[in-house]
């Protein structure tokens, strides 16, 4: 049984949330840069120019890149032979997430209630937090600030089996066509398809962190991943919804099983500072 | 690309006259930040009958809630938010004689006919650039709503601010002619 003091997952969880708001991971850097030479509007190359200025200027004074440093939602995958001993493992996420959006002027972007109050938090608690009990002795720890800007733009359907892939595909392109220039494009679509209504949506958001130019594991889904980022590029929606070549940077679909009477399709979409950070204790 | 037009706040009905959608502008001068609290707060007040705690004709609103200010810094990372969320307040100040709106993403209809009633501009910056359009901000304060944090209204003083005009007063929009500049049929 290995012993993880929540003193130290306050201090990763801190340093985590301040890397990934100011430090965009290099994989995404890269994706983007990939696709700028695809884009053909006047525009939309100026776009280009200036979200990679933007990145390596926040990088290297250490500010956030985007205003919106987002709701931090943390993942936790937990080894089942791993003890946290000093307090709550919930409490030390959402003090390392205090200090973080404090130490890193960070934006307080939460509300206490989301109906009748609305008043800000202070200190962007709480988190998002999910949590997963994995084999083996480590605590890894992802840290996802997301922006409500793209966030607010994702959607979830029940599809009929009947519906099949004409249907997933039809509802995802629906998705990103209604969003248009709202979530700043160029995106990362992040698709969850199977499971239940919360399972869907659990993989569509975790797809947003897989590294950049890998892919579903099955050929098939690998294929459709391709077929929609095409087809999305056609749309025409452009850098910033202003017309262009480059709407979407990458597809991420994540599938599981589901019920003979369910076809669950979730999509969350991803601006183009699709940024995460993880580490592992 | 076309040329940068530099204009100057307050903003003149011959300066409304003389942008177009597609135009890129830099904007000097002072404008107001105000996000989707303090535009409750403001159009509440104007249904009210109260007095609002800045005098908006001629201005320039930027759709932001800024990140905190770094020690020696205006103000902190500073791209605008979605402005759809606005569309619902955004004809109560355009009624009040505000020229201008700066955010990004398209507007409704009823804005876009606000907009053409009054004479106004919808400026898009660029979202997703924070740090960088930060470097345009030359001074910061609050001046209404201070309990909202980083909803707050606050004043700007603003140097070269750059954007694109997104849909002039006369209506053209380039979320609309951009997008069908590219379409592939």
């Amino acid at each position: 049984m290995k012993e993880i003091s929540t003193e130290k997952i306050i201090e990763t969880v801190k340093n985590l949330c301040i890397e990934a708001a100011c430090n965009l991971p290099q994989d995404v850097e890269e994706l983007i840069k990939k696709h700028q030479a695809s884009e053909e509007s006047e525009f939309g190359k100026y776009i280009f120019e200036q979200m990679i200025e933007n990145i390596e200027y926040a990088r290297k004074e250490n500010q956030a890149m985007c205003q919106d440093t987002g709701v931090a939602v943390v993942y936790l995958e937990v080894g089942q032979d791993v003890h946290i001993v000093g307090g709550s493992l919930v409490d030390a996420v959402n003090e390392g997430v205090r200090q973080g959006y404090t130490e890193g002027y960070l934006r307080k972007s939460v509300v206490d209630d989301p109906v009748f109050d609305r008043k800000n938090t202070g200190d962007n608690t709480p988190a998002v937090i999910h949590t997963e009990i994995v084999p083996g002795d480590q605590l890894k720890i992802t840290v996802v600030p997301k922006g409500a800007g793209s966030e607010n733009m994702g959607a979830l359907k029940m599809l009929k089996p009947a519906e099949g892939l004409a249907g997933v595909k039809e509802f995802i392109i629906k998705t990103v066509t209604e969003a248009g220039g709202n979530p700043c494009p160029p995106i990362i679509v992040g698709v969850g398809i199977g499971g239940t209504m919360e399972k869907a949506t659990m993989l569509a958001k975790k797809a947003l962190t897989r590294k950049a130019g890998e892919h579903h594991p099955d050929p098939r889904y690998k294929e459709l991943e391709a077929e929609l980022l095409k087809e999305i590029n056609r749309l025409s929606i452009g850098p910033q919804g202003l017309g262009g070549r480059v709407t979407a940077l990458a597809v991420h679909i994540e599938t599981y099983p589901t019920h003979i009477a369910t076809l669950p399709v979730a999509v969350n979409l991803n601006c183009h500072a699709a940024r995460h950070q993880e580490a592992i204790l | 690309m076309a040329n940068v037009k530099k204009i100057t706040t307050p903003l003149s009905d011959a300066d409304i006259k003389n942008l177009r959608a597609g135009d890129r502008v830099s904007i000097s001068g002072v404008i107001y930040t105000g996000r989707d609290a303090a535009h409750k707060n403001l159009v509440n007040a104007v249904k009210a009958g109260e007095p609002l705690p800045v005098d908006f004709k001629d201005q320039i609103i930027f759709y932001v809630g800024p990140t905190p200010a770094k020690p020696g810094k205006p103000i902190g990372s500073c791209g605008p938010t979605t402005s759809g969320r606005m569309d619902s307040y955004a004809p109560v100040l355009l009624e009040l004689g505000l020229k201008g709106m700066i955010g990004k993403g398209p507007r409704s209809k009823e804005v876009i006919e606000a907009m053409r009633k009054h004479g106004a501009v919808y400026f898009a910056a660029i979202g997703g650039a924070g740090a960088v359009i930060a470097r345009s901000v030359k001074k910061s304060e609050i001046v209404a709503y201070p309990e909202l944090g980083p909803e707050a209204v606050y004043r700007l003083e603003v140097e070269d601010f750059p954007c694109i005009v997104a849909i002039d007063a006369e209506g053209n929009n380039l979320y609309e002619t951009g997008v069908e500049k590219y379409r592939i049929s």
